[in-house]
């Protein structure tokens, strides 16, 4: 079937848009934290491909005109932010304390997991910027030594988990202020959790979207600091 | 033409973002030079909410699709996830449920003392 979709500049994207429509309905019959739209799409998306004989660069040849609006979607995240600058300075210092607290719970943890699971430096390395935004922890894995692209596949596993995982996290940790919400969620899974933050609230949604930025900064002396560990 | 003017100055702030992350010699992309450009443009009254509104709550309300291609091209890096598959499980998923837990209740704890004070 490669052949007969190769080429076509809409294939792609339609088909990405298709499936998203798809996990939109499960999560409208289900309700479960599971019934998430992006997962379902992803999933769904790799299986036509896979079952189809699809390659990636097929199905990329369309897809690649959504991942163009990212740079634009990222940069209108100012916009709620703005709006919600009354709550940013008020409680400006708890909002930084809180996402320092979560980078370093970040990096620690997984200090302690790659010593326990025996993973390699270039390993550990590869993994302490999973928590931030693609981009910055590519540049930050290549820089200390890791594998760029496994960097971006842990990113974006994380980013889906962060996502899945906002609300009942939120609901375990009796977590209720939605400007503590946006923070922790930001922080942990970055513009994929972002994303979802947006769904739960615009506060929720302008303090993740804050988070993505502070945390992806902190992460770059963080990691720098901590790769010297292990 | 009020979603083409929108349209111009958030293409704009994203080529003035996309144009310092290549120009400053840091891990940091484009698209974040971009958010902090349109913060201070907002902040300062130079741009508008009215001037990107509509346009921006259009992006952010698409944003979760926009990751569908990126996470697709995981199925290219089965390759080299699938070695240490258990570990990163593992490790995503405690990293995830921590960090959101430990940054959220920090947060609420910290903005709750300030208000008692």
């Amino acid at each position: 079937m490669n052949d007969l979709f190769s080429g076509s500049v809409f294939f792609g994207a339609f088909l990405s848009l298709l499936f998203y429509e798809a996990g939109l309905f499960c999560k409208r019959k289900w309700k479960h934290p599971l019934a998430n739209p992006l997962l379902i799409a992803i999933a769904l998306t790799i299986a036509f491909l896979v079952i189809c004989r699809i390659d990636y660069g097929t199905y990329y040849e369309g897809a690649k005109y959504i991942s163009y609006l990212l740079t634009p979607a990222t940069v209108c995240l100012a916009v709620p932010l703005y709006e919600q600058i009354s709550l940013l300075k008020k409680n400006a210092r708890a909002i930084l304390a809180g996402i320092t607290a979560g980078v370093l719970t970040s990096v620690v943890l997984i200090l302690i997991l790659s010593l326990l699971f025996g993973l390699s430096h270039a390993e550990y390395v590869t993994l302490l910027p999973k928590s931030v935004t693609t981009a910055i922890g590519m540049a930050i894995s290549e820089k200390l030594g890791g594998y760029p692209s496994l960097t971006a596949a842990v990113i974006i596993i994380t980013g889906v988990c962060g996502s899945i995982l906002a609300e009942p996290v939120c609901r375990l940790f009796h977590i209720k202020d939605p400007v503590a919400k946006g923070v922790g969620i930001g922080t942990a899974s970055h513009a994929i959790g972002t994303s979802k933050a947006m769904e739960m609230g615009d506060v929720e949604g302008a303090m993740s979207g804050l988070s993505i930025a502070v945390a992806g900064v902190i992460t770059v002396i963080m990691a720098a600091v901590f790769s010297g560990f292990y | 033409m009020k979603y083409l003017k929108q349209f111009f100055i958030i293409l704009g702030v994203s080529f003035a973002g996309e144009f310092l992350g290549r120009q400053i010699p840091l891990p940091i992309p484009g698209s974040i030079y971009g958010l902090v450009i349109m913060f201070v443009c907002l902040f300062t009254g130079l741009i508008k909410v009215s001037d990107v509104k509509e346009t921006s709550r259009f992006l952010l309300d698409i944003m979760p699709c926009l990751f569908i291609p990126a996470a697709v091209g995981l199925m290219e890096q089965w390759g080299i996830i699938k070695g240490s598959l258990p570990a990163y499980v593992v490790i995503v998923l405690v990293t995830t449920v921590l960090v959101m837990g430990v940054s959220g209740k920090i947060t609420e704890f910290l903005m709750k003392k300030g208000e008692k004070k």
